[in-house]
């Protein structure tokens, strides 16, 4: 057994910290909440620059084809940095295109978003609903209709990959945004730095990507990114907590040395840790195509979730008065903790796929 | 033990009951849209004085300082009645539940004379100066100082997160008048007048978006000595009246604030893939977990006021209140958000309950902070309640002046 990430993995994950810690972090989030534009196109277009939309693309399409991991490593740095960019959703479709896609769905698409020509989101959220049976979506006979919101940084993009309700179950479709039928709307939401969008499709051209059995693979392999950049977030809160833990003085001693406060912290760790090991275990199980991929997806997805809503909201509560205000970096930690469950589906519909994977393995090995 | 209100409170009720139904008509609907307490200042000043000339001010108030001379129950019954309605009532929160208090029970009769009428008809607007930059759960750790000038005081210092600061005509202020002297001993209670030469207020910016709380400069502000509250360097004794009536003031809910009741109502517009939310059993236990916190608070504030109203003193019971609220309400919040997937990130159009919670989530953070942290009220339940040792606390006999700089 080898629980860790390839040298490749690591070496990749060591170059983008550093990057998006001299490029990115809160600063770079204010900006881009204090601005009008939809994301940051010149971090964009250095990341591009630096490969990592090309990282996950094979050698074949203009990629590099390094592994899933890749993908992995990634996401969590940009969810630890904050970064205004479509990174996170590029990974996103990149694996959809990978696993799902012909071969001339990934020639059409995957050299763009390796040279960052094309800029891919995908959309699966639908208002008050996770269940991709209520989905409001659908397609018949290769055209599309029904709105998909909110999407993230829908407004930077040229293509979505968005799930609606096939002729037989839900599934993955491509849209190209330039294509007829198609409208991309802004929408305000509780994450001031992330911009989000409403796609309202009326008989867009839909080209299908998989089957229902691949729609449901993908939404694992979504939810592994997922997590990661769940985790990198809430390691950015927990660090920016035990920080401020260390610096601050009440009653002549750093509030750090208080239990109430070490306790917090020491949590934020134990549950970011429960989390790291459900996702690092989804992560082999997505590269190595295992049969736990439903399971191991659906614990990372809950426990990250838990583990970026404890850290945000107790990073608030460890700042005390400055913690509430607008000038602390505290808020994008406590607002992007609620984009990242809308964009793929609260703790309830995961801890539900997990009883029910769970079911279903128990019931094969009966 | 009688739940039912007596015949003396019910005929309280039913002329309160009676007297709203016209009096706050206009206010029977939410705002339309939101609005800030800035804006509100007006409406606010309305309707306080409409509410004192029919005497609903002050109940609890002994009749010389303006109030009815009622009993607490008196008070609870007429907050329950108004609170069906969306009466403009937070601007007067702080200065009529912790401000004026701490004048009548510390100041001088003259002070008592000059302030207490004006506050309780809506006149004068009041804020509360205690915490800074470098002390908020360690109040006695402030650094604003007053130095005596003949018959003045000289105020010179910062305070911050001071709510309604920048619409407030008097706020009470702690300042530092003796350094040399432990922390808590060399303490100095007074009224300032935020209007006065060298007080400047500068709103800061919540998280959640409004501005409601400031900072406040004093630079070389004179108060005179007869503006002080209590004896020279007993500041601390006099901030704990102010902060006990704050416990009181700010335990509750705060008006408005989603509950059980938006919980129950979303849940049963929300079909999820098992069918209706709210037949799931973790739905179920959610509200039932919110409602035993939001009417275990009630009926603990109702404990403790009918304890008030027999002559008795409440019993510690009523520090759990701020406790349960402030953490139920972002546990709440967060839970209906999940509940409302998607939905429940969207601020746009929509569902006025769904913005109604996230606006709790926001706003339940702050909760947590103002008036006493989660943290130091459990200290206080845990060492004044249940007896257990407290914190070291190395700072706390040394004189102020050779404390080591943080
Ligand atoms: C919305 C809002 C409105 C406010 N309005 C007013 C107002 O009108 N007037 C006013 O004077 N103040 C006001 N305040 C300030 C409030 O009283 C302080 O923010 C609060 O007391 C905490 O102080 P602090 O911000 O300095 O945090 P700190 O005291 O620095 O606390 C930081 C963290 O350390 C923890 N901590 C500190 N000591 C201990 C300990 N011994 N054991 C365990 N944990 C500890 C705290 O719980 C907190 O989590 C307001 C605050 C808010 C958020």
């Amino acid at each position: 057994m080898d629980f860790d990430f390839s040298d490749d993995a690591k070496a990749l994950r060591e170059q983008a910290r550093k990057f998006f810690d001299e490029r990115a972090g809160p600063a770079v989030a204010r900006a881009s909440m204090n601005g009008t534009a939809s994301f940051d196109a010149a971090l964009w277009q250095a990341v591009v620059d630096l490969g990592w939309t090309a990282a996950r693309v094979p050698e074949a399409h203009g990629g590099v084809g390094m592994s899933s991991e890749a993908a992995c490593v990634l996401a969590e740095e940009a969810g630890r940095s904050l970064a205004p960019i479509p990174l996170a959703q590029a990974l996103a479709a990149t694996e959809a295109l990978i696993a799902l896609g012909t071969p001339e769905q990934q020639a059409r698409w995957l050299p763009g978003i390796a040279d960052g020509s094309v800029v891919a989101v995908t959309g699966w959220a639908e208002g008050g609903t996770a269940s991709p049976a209520k989905a409001s979506a659908k397609v018949d006979g290769g055209a599309i209709n029904g709105t998909k919101s909110p999407i993230a940084d829908l407004a930077a993009a040229t293509m979505a990959i968005v799930s609606a309700a096939g002729p037989d179950g839900p599934a993955l479709y491509i849209v190209d945004l330039k294509g007829e039928g198609v409208g991309v709307a802004p929408v305000d939401t509780l994450d001031l730095v992330r911009r989000h969008g409403t796609l309202t499709l009326s008989g867009a051209a839909a080209d299908p990507l998989g089957t229902t059995a691949g729609y449901h693979d993908w939404l694992d392999r979504a939810a592994i990114l997922g997590s990661f950049e769940a985790m990198g977030t809430a390691t950015a809160a927990m660090d920016m907590a035990v920080a401020y833990a260390k610096e601050r003085t009440a009653f002549g001693q750093k509030i750090g040395r208080y239990q109430g406060i070490k306790h917090k912290c020491a949590d934020m760790y134990i549950k970011l840790e429960l989390a790291r090991a459900h996702a690092l275990h989804a992560a082999w199980a997505m590269e190595a195509g295992a049969a736990e991929l439903r399971q191991a997806a659906s614990a990372a997805r809950v426990a990250s979730l838990d583990a970026l809503a404890f850290a945000a909201e107790e990073n608030v509560q460890i700042h005390g008065g400055i913690g509430f205000t607008w000038e602390s970096d505290c808020q994008f930690y406590y607002r992007r903790n609620r984009a990242l469950v809308a964009a793929l589906g609260s703790r309830n519909f995961w801890a539900d796929r997990l009883v029910r994977s769970l079911e279903q393995r128990n019931a094969a090995a009966a | 033990m009688d739940f039912n209100d007596t015949p003396d409170d019910a005929e309280y009720r039913a002329k309160a009951r009676a007297w709203l139904a016209t009096a706050a008509a206009d206010y029977r609907d939410p705002p339309a849209r939101p609005v800030s307490r800035g804006e509100n200042v007006p409406e606010s000043r309305k309707w306080q004085k409409i509410k004192h000339a029919a005497g609903y001010t002050g109940i609890t108030w002994p009749k010389a300082f303006g109030g009815q001379g009622l009993s607490p129950m008196h008070s609870i019954i007429f907050n329950q009645e108004q609170s069906k309605y969306h009466a403009p009532t937070e601007l007067f929160a702080i200065g009529l539940g912790m401000c004026i208090p701490t004048v009548f029970t510390h100041g001088s009769p003259a002070l008592i004379e000059r302030y207490v009428a004006k506050a309780l008809e809506g006149e004068e607007v009041w804020c509360q100066l205690f915490s800074e930059p470098s002390a908020g759960s360690d109040l006695a750790g402030i650094r604003t100082k007053a130095v005596r000038d003949g018959d003045d005081w000289v105020i010179d210092g910062q305070k911050v997160w001071t709510t309604n600061a920048h619409l407030s005509d008097f706020g009470i202020i702690v300042t530092r008048t003796d350094p040399s002297a432990p922390k808590h001993k060399g303490l100095t209670m007074f009224i300032v007048d935020m209007h006065a030469p060298g007080v400047e207020a500068r709103p800061l910016k919540q998280m959640s978006g409004g501005s409601d709380f400031n900072e406040v400069f004093f630079t070389g502000v004179r108060v005179s000595d007869s503006h002080r509250l209590g004896a020279v360097g007993d500041g601390w004794k006099v901030s704990l009246t102010t902060l006990m009536n704050e416990r009181l003031a700010v335990g509750g809910k705060p008006g408005h604030a989603p509950g059980y009741r938006d919980l129950m109502a979303l849940a049963a517009r929300i079909e999820t893939d098992m069918g209706p939310a709210i037949e799931a059993r973790d739905v179920r236990q959610r509200i039932a977990v919110t409602y035993i916190a939001d009417e275990g608070i009630r009926l603990t504030q109702m404990r403790a006021l009918s304890a008030l109203s027999k002559g008795e003193a409440p019993g510690p019971e009523q520090s759990i209140s701020k406790v349960v609220v402030a953490k139920t309400m972002q546990e709440m919040a967060a839970f209906a958000l999940d509940l409302s997937e998607a939905s429940g990130f969207t601020t746009a159009g929509g569902d006025p309950g769904l913005h109604k919670l996230q606006g709790s989530y926001m706003a339940s953070a702050g909760l947590r902070i103002a008036g006493g942290t989660d943290e130091i009220l459990r200290n206080i339940i845990a060492e004044r309640v249940l007896g257990l040792p407290g914190d070291m606390r190395p700072d706390k006999d040394t004189p102020f002046n050779e404390i080591r700089a943080a």
